[in-house]
């Protein structure tokens, strides 16, 4: 059926019931300043977070500005660990696209070590494993596959650490 | 009624396209520059209510991360228009009438730049007979025009004259896009854009965002040496299709300036939003503006045309003109859809 078709058949008094009407609209992007700079970091495997001027709280990653003070960050910038806490999971049993792991995976919310805010990934660890608390840290791509983009990531893995101390992550839950 | 004003206005620079900053950050510095000018922060409002565009954004629920530049926690009382901000603004006064706010935030931000914009206002038309062919605004802006200039109602002179006297008066406004000196017949030797519009004739494509602030009563004058008083505030919608009303006329701004009370006194300051000459005329038409009124002071929609906050900046500048006593009554206009399909007229006086 193309763009003009109808279902009703011209000049037999049959209502027409579809009209197919296309939409595409293109777009052309910018990131803003603040995502630019993150992303660009993160094609050199660095991740970077921005401090709020009023309470000092780390956003990773950043949109430039604290959604609760309304005030922009500026040009600074802190450079965070890839290892962080598992501060809660979810166990997945349902497809989704673009995710690198074989069903059941496991979702989970980092709180990156440096961090205020929270990173929602994907852990590549056994089901009866994962606890929040849990260290972690990033899996990336191959280096010369590194781009501007987020899913340089691929996952996180659990590392030989100890647990981190629940008060440490308790207000991230 | 309860005695409502405007006692805040603010806004960015009307660019053609703003390369790095997104929306919030195009927001931020304008209502920071709001809380200087009126000491009230945007989330210590009592409501707050904005007016933009996803399909602007290319992003369904867009206008949410508006709210990072609001500073939302702990969290506001906020509603959203897919409107230009002067209904926002709108909503904002009803909720003040209604007892539920004493002040009240109301912002607008567009960027259309990133996307086709005369395409992307395709949208707004029938989705059934009209939209399948894509019409773009400036074709539909110029079939109006067509119209008119046929019956007569106006020449392209008239028209040309709006663009000159507009981007004369914007030379002093640093917010303006478009601005210097044109002339009638500079304009009319520029070709054709869509017959019988020439570039001049139309509103440049803008990046950018306003805010007002509303108070009222005693909260008005404790914020504002001078508020600008709100005396009349009404919008009105007209069908869709285009054959079903008078093109050569803008029956809706007749009918909001009516009930907005423009009509029973002098009027120093009006401000339109059309976005192209001839509904400018067609607009000052309906407004029945005395001759001494004096129109589109800051330059108009055709000097700087920040789509969703264009409408919020033709009250704002009114007011602000109040507030520095330039002006003691003035009218203010926005329009939405195509071939002026909405309007809204908003009265403000300086007592």
């Amino acid at each position: 059926m193309n763009a003009h078709d109808t279902s009703g058949t011209e000049g037999d008094g049959s209502p027409v019931t579809v009209l197919r009407a296309p939409i595409v609209l293109e777009y052309e992007y910018s990131a803003g300043q603040s995502a630019s700079r993150f992303l660009r970091a993160i094609a050199e495997g660095r991740l970077l977070g921005q401090r709020c001027p009023v309470d000092g709280r780390v956003y990773f990653p950043s949109r430039g500005s604290c959604p609760q003070h309304a005030v922009t960050f500026g040009d600074e910038v802190v450079e965070l660990s890839d290892k962080g806490t598992i501060v809660t999971f979810s166990i997945v049993r349902v497809p989704s696209k673009n995710i690198p792991l074989e069903l059941p995976y496991i979702t989970v919310n980092v709180l990156l070590d440096g961090a205020d805010t929270i990173l929602m990934h994907v852990l590549d660890a056994d089901l009866d494993d994962v606890h929040m608390g849990m260290r972690v840290q990033a899996v990336w791509k191959p280096r010369e596959e590194w781009t501007t983009s987020t899913e340089n990531i691929l996952f996180f893995r659990p590392i030989d650490e100890p647990d981190a101390d629940y008060d440490s992550y308790k207000e991230h839950i | 009624m309860r005695e409502v004003a405007v006692v805040g206005f603010t806004q960015s620079p009307s660019v053609r396209r703003e390369p790095d900053r997104n929306e919030v950050e195009i927001l931020i510095p304008v209502l920071q520059a709001l809380r200087e000018q009126t000491g009230l922060a945007g989330a210590e409002c009592d409501f707050i209510c904005s007016g933009s565009s996803d399909y602007l954004a290319g992003q369904s629920f867009a206008f949410v991360s508006g709210l990072d530049a609001v500073g939302a926690w702990p969290p506001v009382s906020e509603s959203h228009v897919e409107m230009d901000g002067a209904w926002a603004l709108y909503e904002a006064w009803v909720k003040i009438q209604m007892g539920y706010a004493d002040t009240a935030l109301a912002y607008g931000f567009g960027k259309p730049s990133m996307g086709d914009l005369p395409i992307t206002l395709a949208l707004q038309l029938d989705p059934y007979s009209v939209m399948p062919l894509w019409p773009d605004t400036i074709s539909v802006a110029g079939l109006q025009a067509r119209h008119c200039l046929e019956r007569g109602l106006f020449t392209a002179d008239e028209m040309a004259a709006v663009a000159v006297r507009d981007r004369g008066n914007a030379k002093t406004n640093p917010y303006a896009q478009v601005k210097g000196d044109f002339t009638v017949e500079g304009i009319l030797a520029e070709p054709f854009l869509v017959n019988p519009l020439r570039k001049s004739d139309c509103a440049p494509i803008s990046d950018g965002a306003s805010a007002i602030l509303l108070a009222a009563g005693d909260r008005a004058t404790q914020i504002c040496e001078r508020p600008a008083w709100i005396r009349g505030f009404e919008h009105i919608c007209e069908p869709m299709d285009f054959g079903v009303r008078d093109l050569g006329r803008s029956r809706g701004t007749e009918i909001a300036a009516e009930k907005a009370g423009v009509s029973s006194d002098k009027i120093d300051v009006a401000e339109l939003s059309a976005p192209f000459t001839h509904q400018s005329i067609l607009v000052e038409r309906a407004l029945g503006l005395p001759p001494e009124t004096r129109i589109n002071p800051s330059g108009g929609a055709l000097a700087g045309n920040p789509l969703m906050a264009v409408g919020l900046s033709r009250i704002g500048e009114c007011a602000a003109r109040i507030f520095r006593g330039e002006a003691d009554r003035a009218v203010a206009h926005a329009t939405s859809g195509p071939c002026l399909q909405q309007n809204l007229v908003c009265v403000l006086e300086g007592r």
